[in-house]
């Protein structure tokens, strides 16, 4: 061990990251000290993400600088990054399902032997980690084998595995079970005694919190604030995370609710990949017409599943899901739209968009029953569509002809729910509308979701920040495993619903 | 490559080397014809021009429904088989069928030896559409069995012979098959009329129809189409069974102009057929690509295939030539399909989370200037 501890061993300067038109990042100036666990708070979006993937070399930055131990480095690779001992567990698993859980810790730097790979060598080694991790499996057990806790603690063991300097944890804890955690956070704390400098990133505040040395918080791109433990709390990390003009609306007011449009009851959805494993769990919901319903949870709770189920996709094991009143059992996909039920899916990019496609193209496409004109296609009528359209969301684009990829996050998510708009649904499912776009467009968001809801649709929305349930809902549900935990009105407070989630210590 | 369904907006950029890449396979099939003309005073006469483009028929039919599936993301091996296969079921037709347990021999005429035989096409088309639609067998595995079996039926059902007189018979009434092959409508023949007929019917269809819009949408991001209540399941069983029927025309129309069918005809076509989708622009990723563009990948193949039997260059060379267009056209698709996620953002000032922005940098291409520079800016 050299030099003392506190010491600066990596540091960002005024590090700029531009995707296309949007700023990630905004000069930011991040400093990580040896021995020391440093946390980074901040809302989807705000830059964290990039800014790890910047100093990890998954990514370059646009301009700024890097200095590792004084010296200034650019990074080409990740392999660049961890062979200067700097090593990242990411958000997203990134392990291989198909090997074995040996494989995958060594993976890239398989040890060799006289007969090629020394497996044996490879085996122990791998075992001990785990062990170590209190993960006491098979080295020679399969990566899909495992439960995602499981697989995230391999993914531990492989970024402890290079003997790193720097260790990056992005969101290491979203899967993982509380005891699992303890003993996560036991090693961090062996770690840090050993010198290792650790960046630790979670949106569970309090448990992030426990661990910290160091706090910085990040807002929209820019840093807001940096402190010692000992100066910080959970209202201070909250303020700077969400700014003081944070304002995403009210629940919109002055009409009675409808009809009855939603009518889920004792619904059970099957995991696609584990048909023992229920995601939807004897659920019950009803939604009115004009009624705003916000669904909280963490990662996992089945909120992505009872949204699909109810749009048509998943395997529906129980129960039963009207819409008006009618049963939408057997219905494919494409009935559901005719018969006014509108999803937006979580991941933009993988179920939202066509990339392929320009704008208009892709607002019509659930609606081209209505531009056809002696069997084909009217382009006048589907270029009225289009644009009516992107009047009516706000698309900031040129025209119609625009290039999907072209238009900042915000706009993309305001085409997809364009295109719900489009089929005139009664009822609107939003899964994490708020996603990867900026503090802006997520206001616009939520004020299109008002003006659907004074309109009579049903509009039901997916989050996992607290702060977009206490804006426009007039209901909050919050789901746990599957099930509704708890149910709140427009009034209830962060730490109720944090509690009822599973996510915080009652406050 | 998307006119055909641009919307009427003037907002698509044009540049001197845009209009380049995407006229490629245009300016390649007037530089063959430039090359061969000057080197043969025979190439450019407008009898060896129909006698090229008859050849080019048989490319571009099963291009073209090779296509629709490339277009799905899908690939289509078994067309060549298909051919030869329709070829002999057509041959047996004319032949009579004796239904021996009725003791008669059952004679089609020739619009229904015609039709049955481009049933069997379909047939072939569907089974390969359920194989891989419902039954979720990877399009190249399933096409590639099916090129196996029916090549190996169509040489069941001969013996491995030619079948021969496909003239028909005046005594049975079934005379007139090969019309289909020599024949000419204003000295066009038959096989060249069939395939404008049938590029006007799929450019419609892809351009103009909702299936073709379905058929894109599934192609560019099947999961995203399926969400947004495109039947992604029929689509893709439809693909295959338009490119069956395609390979069931290509057949007929092979077998009559040389009024015999072999059960090996057709052999490796499948292969032509792709590169002609592949050399006319479109991405083997699916999603992108147009009849247009097929079209002059088909005429590229055949007159440069054409072209060198004229002028007497040997037929290894022209494998060898083959080769060479087909990878610089896939060079070239990746220099428009990997420049445009580049170009977009800056065209309106906006940005895509899927640009890969670090490149941006140094972009060689200074990105242009047509759009206004307020998109996605102004919407923090």
């Amino acid at each position: 061990m050299t030099g003392s501890f506190d010491a600066v061993v990596l540091e960002a300067r005024n590090i700029v990251k531009n995707y296309g038109g949007v700023e990630a990042l905004k000069g930011v100036n991040f400093e990580i000290r040896q021995g020391t666990v440093t946390t980074l708070f901040g809302e989807n979006g705000a830059g964290k993400s990039t800014l790890m993937k910047i100093l990890s070399g998954v990514e370059k930055p646009t301009s700024g600088q890097i200095v590792l131990d004084g010296e200034p480095v650019e990074f080409g690779s990740t392999t660049e990054a961890t062979a200067r001992g700097i090593s990242i567990i990411h958000q997203e698993l990134s392990l291989a399902p198909n090997l074995s859980v040996r494989d995958n810790i060594f993976m890239g730097r398989e040890l060799h032997g006289a007969f090629g790979v020394d497996f044996a060598t490879e085996a122990k080694a791998a075992r001990e980690l785990l062990i170590g991790l209190q993960l006491d499996i098979d080295p020679a057990t399969l990566v899909s084998n495992l439960r995602v806790g499981q697989q995230q603690i391999v993914e531990i063991a492989r970024a402890l595995s290079v003997n790193s300097r720097i260790l990056i944890m992005d969101e290491p804890t979203s899967a993982l079970a509380a005891t699992e955690v303890e003993v996560l956070f036991g090693i961090i704390r062996d770690l840090t005694a050993r010198g290792v400098a650790i960046v630790y990133i979670s949106h569970h505040l309090e448990e992030a919190l426990e661990i910290a040395d160091h706090a910085v918080v990040l807002r929209d791109g820019s840093v807001t604030a940096r402190g010692e433990r000992s100066e910080i709390d959970l209202e201070w990390i909250v303020r700077h995370m969400v700014g003081d003009h944070f304002d995403l609306g009210t629940p919109p007011a002055g009409y009675d609710f409808g009809e009855l449009v939603l009518q889920v009851s004792k619904l059970r959805v099957i995991d696609a990949m584990n048909h023992e494993r229920a995601v939807v769990d004897g659920l019950d919901l009803e939604v009115r017409a004009g009624e705003i319903v916000c669904i909280y949870g963490l990662m996992g709770a089945g909120r992505t599943e009872l949204l699909e189920a109810i749009a048509g996709k998943g395997v529906v094991e129980s129960g039963e899901i009207r819409l008006s009143g009618e049963s939408l059992k057997g219905h494919t996909i494409a009935e559901r739209i005719e018969m006014g039920v509108g999803l937006v899916p979580e991941d933009r990019q993988r179920d939202g968009l066509v990339q392929t496609f320009d704008v208009g193209k892709n607002l019509t496409l659930s609606s081209l029953g209505g531009v056809i004109a002696n069997g084909l296609l009217s382009r006048k009528a589907e270029h009225n569509l289009s644009v009516d359209l992107i009047r009516r969301v706000t698309v900031k684009t040129p025209g119609p002809g625009v290039n999907i990829g072209a238009l900042s996050g915000g706009n993309q998510q305001k085409v997809v729910i364009g295109k719900v708009v489009g089929t005139k649904p009664r009822l609107m499912l939003l899964d994490e509308p708020s996603r990867g776009i900026d503090v802006g467009a997520k206001g616009e968001v939520f004020r299109l979701l008002t003006e659907r809801a004074r309109e009579g649709v049903a509009v039901v929305y997916s989050t996992s920040e607290v702060a977009e349930c206490l804006s426009i809902a007039h209901r909050i549900i919050v789901m746990r495993k599957g099930r509704i935990s708890a149910e709140f009105g427009s009034d209830a407070t962060k730490a109720t619903i944090m509690a009822a989630s599973g996510e915080a210590v009652a406050a | 490559m998307t006119t055909t369904l641009a919307p009427p907006v003037g907002k698509k950029t044009f540049s001197p080397i845009n209009l380049l890449i995407e006229g490629r396979a245009f300016l390649a099939l007037i530089l063959i014809i430039v090359v061969f003309s000057s080197l043969s005073p025979n190439y450019l006469t407008a009898g060896n021009l129909l006698i090229m483009a008859s050849h080019v028929a048989i490319y571009a039919i099963l291009g073209m429904g090779m296509l629709l599936v490339i277009l799905n993301g899908g690939i289509d091996l078994s067309v060549g088989s298909t051919l030869g296969f329709t070829g002999i079921i057509a041959g047996f037709l004319l032949r009579g069928v004796e239904i021996s347990f009725l003791g008669i021999t059952f004679v089609p005429s020739v619009p229904v030896v015609v039709l049955l035989s481009c049933g069997m096409g379909a047939a072939v088309g569907f089974l390969n559409g359920v194989l891989i639609a419902r039954f979720k067998v990877a399009p190249f595995v399933a096409t590639l069995g099916m090129l196996y079996a029916v090549r190996g039926i169509a040489l069941l059902l001969t013996n491995g012979l030619t079948v021969n007189d496909l003239s028909g018979d005046p005594a049975l009434g079934n005379t007139g098959f090969d019309w289909l092959g020599f024949n000419r409508i204003l000295n066009v023949p038959i096989g060249v009329i069939f395939m404008i007929l049938i590029a006007g019917a799929l450019g419609l269809l892809l351009g103009r129809a909702r299936f073709g819009r379905w058929l894109y949408a599934s192609g560019g991001n099947e999961r995203a189409a399926e969400l947004s209540g495109v039947p992604v399941v029929k689509v893709k069983i439809w693909v295959y069974v338009v490119s069956g029927t395609c390979a069931g025309i290509a057949g007929l129309v092979l077998s009559s102009t040389l009024t015999s069918a072999s059960p090996t005809a057709g052999n490796t076509y499948e292969l032509t057929a792709i590169a002609a989708v592949v050399i006319g622009g479109a991405a083997l990723s699916g999603g992108r690509g147009n009849v247009r563009g097929t079209l002059l990948g088909a005429f590229v193949i055949g007159f440069l295939s054409d072209g060198l039997v004229i002028v007497g260059v040997s037929a290894y060379w022209q494998m060898v030539f083959t080769g060479v267009v087909i990878v610089g056209a896939v060079l070239l698709n990746g220099l428009q399909y990997g420049r445009r996620p580049k170009k977009s953002p800056t065209q309106t000032g906006g940005g895509g989370q899927t640009a890969p922005a670090d490149k941006r940098g140094n972009d060689p291409v200074p990105n242009s200037d047509h759009q206004p520079a307020q998109t996605g800016t102004s919407s923090r």
